[in-house]
Parts: structure tokens; sequence; C-alpha cells
């Protein structure tokens, strides 16, 4: 009896699974196929499908919160892909670990839109393995009808007036980068006295921390949920186009620049689409949508003409050579990054 | 029928699929890759011995052991009512109570981000009745709840069953001699629906203790358990042996739990699920 | 009384259920941050056809769901007959090795074939996902089928062959109708089981192919896309209502014994 009754259910589950693979599958024909690792949050979603439309490539789009996770997915867990989206120290231990493939220029045409100033940085000084992708700074962006002290210094984060109201990042270097820079200290110490220093600072930070977090940093700041956080540029500038009460800050102490380039993995076999691809990023139109989207810079010239004015003189968006030169880039210290690990487990887990 | 030979694709399947890795994780757990090849050592083991990484056992097992037994606290009357008399609604209510699990469980516990925030759903209804806003997000409590949440029909569908099954004609008799419905609890419906509370608090436990989903969305990151630490050697650090160990304890400590549960089990006759 | 035990139920599907509703409420939200109510709109919905990611990862979802849960079954009904015809001491054996997955955290099985996976120097990706499924699927069809043949009459089989049927005509004619509603439970169990899993699929997807669950799992850091909450809710309505009907059927047709068989079933 029981037999009966199931043997009806049970088509009804296969027909209506039927149907929606039918409907889901629309698209999913066998086009070369190119695999992208970027950050999250990161794309305006809607250039990808113009990609696959205009060059009949299928792009598996994946995403990733910290270059450290962008790295063991690469390194350890055998994963291919065919284009990543590493900032400066990472582009420099990948190149270091041979895990790169030369780029050949003559193949991204737009790369003659990239500003010289975010050419041959040290990075990848004969600008062999990175195309520039967007760039900024890190700093504190802050509500200000919740915070009423002025926010010029990474000491604010350390407040007990803002207990629980504060978010930091939840990535190792940035949150361990900012503390050794408010003592004083390099961004890229491997002392392992300043270390110390840093982390017991930060032990002494928890108890105001209301979460460790990545990307969802913008909504919880967008509905006014802390008041202060600790964010990169672009984000700022997204979350004050939703919410005019927050404003940035790259504090006194200095803060962090950097620079997410396109690169494409030794393993990719797809480099001639990869190349398309990062070309077809760098097209002036293709930048502007996607820096309008995200909010992040866009180190495209030619973009950069076509943007909203306004933005182009805030010190959130474009800061002016005279405050990036006071900002250091993070270097490679991948044999110390043991400690910043250790470090960092201990931090979340006490 | 004696046609055993039919089962051997599955072996070498389950040989291919979960032997192997299994002794993988303990390869990885007890050797260390260096200049010269691949050497025993017990390090990785050595290493989770140290304070930190006790307390995040420690920690794992304790919010582990508050959600069950909160589950249990409001999950048993539940069973019980459900049970109880000849309900109306009795087939739809478990079915409700087991449809809800159709929808992606990360989606659900993400919507109590939106329930729990400051300026959430439940604030603007305590701050609707004039009270105060509470904290309620990213602290142990949001972390349990998320634990509770989730797990709670793993311990109300496995009393339910014991429940049911309970022969109306032993309760009818001890009413006729006379005992009250304390009475009758204490000595009946309790002891007999033992075995289901004994499943119920290991399929509410033992995913409770190995979750790292719920720590993360809730608990904003600061309460690492044990499965966070785990996904973090493999996922963000790429230490496969400190992962390796860390896992091989935790399924220990599983698999030794459950053999005294299933021992306890056999003893009162089983609780139905498997 | 009366009054308490309906309030407490009250409470408690409230609460399970409070989650359920806020994510179908904000498939209607006018505005893309979580937890601001701009007005009413089905733009969502009208988006979710276009939306390449999501529908990619439901056709692996399903896919993979179908997929794994066929061959499961195949794998593990035949296993079960194998299973059943040994001797006492290595079946037990056999059956306790077959625990080992259900009761395994999943986050260890997770890792495990992981690791297995890139040892072997294997891209992950749609393959692993699917071998993955199979493998955390088989158990519950074996367990389902058990139960099944355990109850049946030794001597059907024998009584079949005596009669002249071959061992393969007997075995479709005899034992597959005999244990049929145990191969249909553990079906739709693997294939529910699939479709919800998240934490092996973490580990075992990579690159190539994401399902639901890791598209969510990556959404929930940059804020959960609402197409996402109007697709879970046309599935959610899908499956209640589907379930409703399986159940109104059952509570009309079919004797009192069928229901409870039914309700543990579904109680698994």
């Amino acid at each position: 009896m029981k037999h009966k009754f199931y043997t009806k259910l049970i088509p009804l589950i296969v027909l209506s699974a039927l149907l929606t693979l039918f409907v889901a599958g629309c698209g999913q024909s066998g086009r070369p196929t190119i695999k992208v690792f970027n950050w999250g949050d990161y794309i305006d979603s809607s250039v990808i499908t113009d990609f696959e439309k205009e060059f009949g490539v299928r792009v598996i789009y994946k995403t990733y919160a910290t270059n450290e996770d962008m790295y063991v997915s690469l390194k350890s867990s055998g994963d291919v892909y065919d284009v990543v989206f590493p900032s400066d120290y990472m582009i420099r231990r990948m190149i270091n670990e041979d895990m790169l493939q030369k780029i050949d220029l003559d193949n991204i045409p737009n790369y003659k839109n990239i500003d010289d100033r975010f050419k041959n940085l040290s990075f990848d000084p004969q600008n062999e393995y990175s195309v520039p992708y967007l760039w900024g700074t890190l700093g504190i962006v802050y509500n200000k009808t919740m915070v009423d002290d002025p926010v010029d210094s990474w000491e604010i984060l350390w407040n007990e007036k803002y207990a629980k109201e504060i978010f930091m990042l939840d990535s190792q270097r940035d949150s361990i980068g900012i503390t050794l820079k408010m003592l004083g200290y390099s961004m890229n110490s491997v002392d392992t006295k300043e270390l110390e220093e840093a982390k017991e600072k930060l032990l002494e930070q928890k108890p105001l921390v209301l979460a460790y977090v990545g990307d969802e940093v913008k909504d919880m700041m967008v509905a006014e949920e802390a008041a202060l956080a600790v964010v990169w540029s672009g984000d700022a500038v997204a979350m004050k186009w939703e919410n005019p009460n927050l404003e940035y800050v790259i504090p006194k102490e200095g803060g962090n620049l950097w620079f997410d380039s396109a690169v494409i993995p030794k393993n990719s076999k797809q480099k001639a689409e990869a190349e398309a691809f990062i070309n077809y990023l760098s097209r002036p139109d293709i930048a502007l949508r996607n820096s309008d989207y995200i909010g992040y810079s866009t180190p495209n010239t030619e973009t950069m003409k076509m943007l909203d004015p306004e933005l182009l003189v805030d010190p959130a968006a474009y800061p002016g050579e005279e405050i990036t030169k006071d900002l250091e880039v993070f270097e490679d210290i991948s044999e110390h990054l043991g400690v910043y690990d250790r470090i960092w487990t201990e931090i979340k887990s006490k | 029928m004696k046609k055993s030979w039919v089962a051997y694709p599955y072996l070498v399947w389950m040989i291919l699929f979960m032997l192997i890795p299994l002794l993988l994780i303990v390869f990885f757990g007890i050797t260390e890759r260096s200049g010269d090849g691949i050497i025993f050592t017990l390090e990785n083991f050595k290493r989770f011995f140290e304070p930190i990484y006790i307390m995040v056992l420690l920690r794992s097992l304790y919010l582990a052991l508050i959600s069950t037994i909160v589950c249990l606290i409001i999950g048993y009357p539940l069973s019980m009512i459900l049970a109880g008399r000849d309900y109306r609604h009795k087939r739809v209510l478990i079915l409700l109570l087991v449809i809800p699990m159709w929808m992606n469980f990360l989606l659900r516990t993400y919507a109590w981000l939106t329930l729990l925030e400051k300026n959430g759903v439940i604030n603007s209804i305590i701050t609707f009745l004039g009270l105060p806003k509470a904290d309620l997000l990213y602290n142990q409590g949001a972390v349990v709840l998320g634990m509770v949440y989730n797990f709670l029909p793993f311990m109300i569908l496995p009393i339910y069953s014991v429940l049911i099954k309970i022969d109306k004609s032993v309760i009818e008799a001890a009413e006729d001699l006379g005992a009250n419905s304390r009475t009758i609890f204490r000595k009946i419906i309790f002891p007999l629906s033992l075995p289901g509370v004994v499943s119920g608090i290991t399929m509410v436990y033992m995913p409770a203790v190995t979750t790292f989903i719920i720590s993360r969305l809730l608990g904003g990151g600061q309460f690492t358990l044990i499965g966070n630490l785990i996904e973090q050697q493999f996922l963000h650090t790429g230490d496969w042996g400190f992962g390796s160990a860390l896992s091989i304890v935790m399924m220990l400590l599983i698999l030794f739990s459950m053999a005294i549960m299933s021992k306890y089990e056999k003893e009162h006759e089983g609780g139905g699920l498997f | 009384m009366k009054f308490f035990k309906r309030f407490y139920i009250g409470l408690i599907f409230t609460f399970l259920y409070a989650p359920i509703l806020i994510l179908m409420v904000f498939s209607f939200n006018d505005s893309k941050s979580r937890g601001r109510w701009g007005g009413f709109t089905l733009k969502w919905y009208a988006d979710l056809l276009q939306d390449r990611e999501i529908m990619s990862a439901l056709y692996y979802t399903i896919l993979i769901a179908l997929l794994s849960a066929a061959i499961a079954t195949l794998i593990g009904t035949v296993a079960a007959i194998g299973i059943h015809g040994m001797n006492r001491f290595i079946r037990g054996a056999i059956i306790n090795i077959t625990y080992l997955p259900v009761l395994n955290p999943d986050i260890v099985t997770g890792i495990s074939l992981m690791m297995l996976f890139v040892f072997v120097k294997m891209e992950r990706g749609f393959l692993s996902l699917l071998l993955a499924h199979i493998t955390f699927n088989i158990p519950y069809v074996i367990f389902s089928v058990m139960p099944k043949l355990k109850q049946m009459d030794k001597h059907l089989y024998e009584a079949a062959l005596d009669l002249g049927a071959g061992p393969l005509y007997a075995y479709r004619k005899v034992i597959l109708p005999e244990i049929m509603p145990g191969v249909v439970t553990g079906m739709i169990l693997a294939f529910t089981l699939s479709i919800d899993d998240f934490v092996i699929s973490y580990f075992t997807a990579g690159a190539g192919v994401s399902n639901l669950s890791i598209i969510i799992h990556s959404m929930a850091r940059r804020g959960i896309n609402p197409t996402i909450n109007a697709l879970s809710t046309l599935m959610f309505t899908a499956v209640l209502i589907l379930l409703l009907i399986v159940n109104k059927r059952a509570g009309n047709g079919y004797d009192k014994k069928t229901k409870n068989n039914f309700e543990e079933e579904i109680a698994i």
C-alpha cells in the first residue's frame, strides 16, 4: 500500500527536478570556460555576463575573503584558476614561489590606460605578471552621529566609550598591521617583541569589539549597527553612498596602501581567454561600471575622466600623493606568517 | 540468497572513499614533510595540548552541552504534548516540524541576523514596548540560539517517536491503581522515553560540537570552536598536519561518546532511529 | 491547560518559522540591504531567471542530487542485499563500517575527501562533488533497505527458485517489490540530504563548480542577494505544497499504520 503511495511521490519529485534542471540548465553548454577567483563583492556581476556574451566564453566565478585564503586554495588545495586578484605582497610571494605565468601585454592593449603611478611597483618591477585592477587604502569608517570624539588615530578603536560599537577586520595582516602602526612600528614588522606587544594590545581590545567581520561590515555599518569599523577605502565609499552619516579617515599614524592586480596562475590552461578577460576589465567603460558598482578606486586614467568629479577630490576614494606617501605597502613576509597566524588564532580563540 | 558478492562494489567504494581518506588524515596527522622526506612526528598532537587549543575544545563542548540541555528542556514538553492525547493536528504539526529543514540551513541561520541585530526585528519590538534595546547578536547566547534553532527538531522527533509507542494500557493500569499524573510521568512515561531522550541528545550534541558555521555567522568570529579551527587549518592556513590532528581528536571524541551512547541504547531497547 | 499547550506549541513554531518568514518577507523587499524595508517589489523574482550565478548553482544542486541519489540507491540496494546474505560476523563488521560515515562529523568526512582528491591530484569540481555526495548517501540507502530485507520471509526467494524462476527473475519479481518501500525511502532521503548538504560540498567542490549552499555561504559574507531569498521562497513553497498534498492523500486513503510509518520515515 505504501509502495503505491510512494511510487506517486517519486515521479513527482523527479519530474519537478528535471523541470528545474531544464530551466536552470540553459546556457550551461560546452563553450570554453575560464575560472575566475576574486575578492567577495568586487565586481559588477553584469560585467561577467556581458563578457560571456561578447566573447563566447563561460566564466566560473568564485570568491575569497583574504589573500591567505586564496593562496591556500591554489597552493595546497590544488585548485586551478585562470584569473585571480591578489594584493601586492601576495603577488610578490606568488612570483617568488613560481605560481604565476607571465602576462603578454601585447594581448592587453588596454594596459595603456593604466596610470604610470601603478606601474613598475616593487612587487612586480617589470610589469611582467600583473595588471592593476583596483587600489585603495585602509582606514576607519565611523558614524558621525554616534562618535563625538575626533577620529584621527587608531587609538579610538581602543576607547572604552565605544565598547561593543567596533567592528574589526577578520584578516590577520590588516588587523595586526594597524596595531603595529598605532604602536609606532612598521606594518611589516617581524620583530618578536613588537608582535608580542601588538598581540597584547589586540587582546586588550577584544572585549570592546562587537565582531570580527569580512564584507558583511558594509551592511552592518550602513544599518548603523556599530559606530566604528576598520575597512578598506572602496567599501567606505560605497557605504557613504548608502548612508551619508558615515565618514572615512586614514589615521595620523598612517595605514596601508594596497594594490589588487589581475594575475594568471601557472597551472592555467586558458591563457588566451584569461588575457582577454583581463583586457576587458581594463577597458575604460567596463572599469567604470565596476568602480561605480563597488566603490573602489580605479587605476585607469581613461575611466577617471568619466568619473563624477566630486569623487576624484574625495580623499577616501582618490587620495593624492601627499597622503599616500606616508602610507605603507605590505611586504611579503611569508617565513614569518606562522607567527602572525598564531597571534591571530590566539586573539580569536581567547 | 547467499549472493554476498553483490556487495563487493560497495565495499570497494567504501575502501576508496571512506577508509583511504580516513587513513590519509591519520597519515598527515602523524607525519611531517621536511627537507629529508617524510618523518614521523607527534608534534601536531602536542600542539593541540597547548592551553589555547584546549580552551577551544572546552568551549565547543560547553556550548554544545548548553544547547543540548536547552533543546531537551524545551523539546521534551513539546514531544509530550504532540504525543499525548489523540491530537487532531498531530501529523501536520510533525510535518511542520520537519519542513524547515528543507530550506537551506545557512540561509535560515543568516536570517537570524535580521532578527537579532541592534536595529533588528526583535529590538524594534522591544523598543516599541518601551523597553531598552538589548545586545542580542555576536555573543555566546546568539551562538547557543543558533544551535538550538538548527538542532531542536532532532531532539523532538526521537522523543516523540518513542512516546507514541508507549502502550496506553500501561498508563491506564497505573491510573486504575490510583497513581496521579506526576507519579505516572516519573515512574512510567519518563523511564520509557529515555531511549528517545538518549538518541535526541546524541543527535543534537554531535552536530553542535562540530559546527563551524553557526559560530561564525552569529558569534562574529569571536567564539572559535573546534570546527572553526579545523576549517581554518585546511582553508586559511594550509596546515594539513595540525588540521588532521584536530580532526582525529574530534573524531575519536565523537565515536567514543557514540559508543557509550549506543551501549546505553542497546541496554534500554533502541530508540527507533537507525 | 489546553490553552497553555496551544500557547506552547505556538511559541515553538514561532521560533522555528520566524527566520523563514523573515526570508520570505524580504524576498519582496525593494532594497538591496538586509534589514531595511524599501517597499514591495517582485523584481527579485524577475531577476531570478537572469541570474547566471544562482541558476548555475541551482542546476548543479539538482543535477548532483538526482545523480547521487540514483547511483547511491543502486549501489546501496545491491549492497544491502549482499550484506544481508553474509554470515553474522562479517555482516556485523560491515554494518559497523557503514555506520562510520553516518556518525563521523561532516567536517571530517569533507576534509578527508578533499585530502583524497588533492592527494591523487584530481582537480576538484563536478566529479569530486558527485563522488562525495554518493559516498555520504550510500549508507542511508543501506540502512533504509536493510530493515525491509529483515522483515521479508526468508523462504520467498527459495520458493520462487523452486517454482522455476531464474535468480535474476526471482530478485526482480519477488525481492524487489518486497523491499521497494525501503529503496524509495532511501532514495528520497539521499536526494534531500544531497540538496541540503553544505559542509561536505564546501570542502569537495573546489574551483570548478558551486551548488546553492556554497554560493549562499559566500554571499553570507558580503550580504545575501535577495534573489536567493526569492529562490528559497519558491523552493520552500513547492516542498510545502508537495508534502501537504502527499500528507493529505496519505491521510485520506490509507490506514492508520501507514500514517505512522510515514511519520517515522520523515522523522529520520
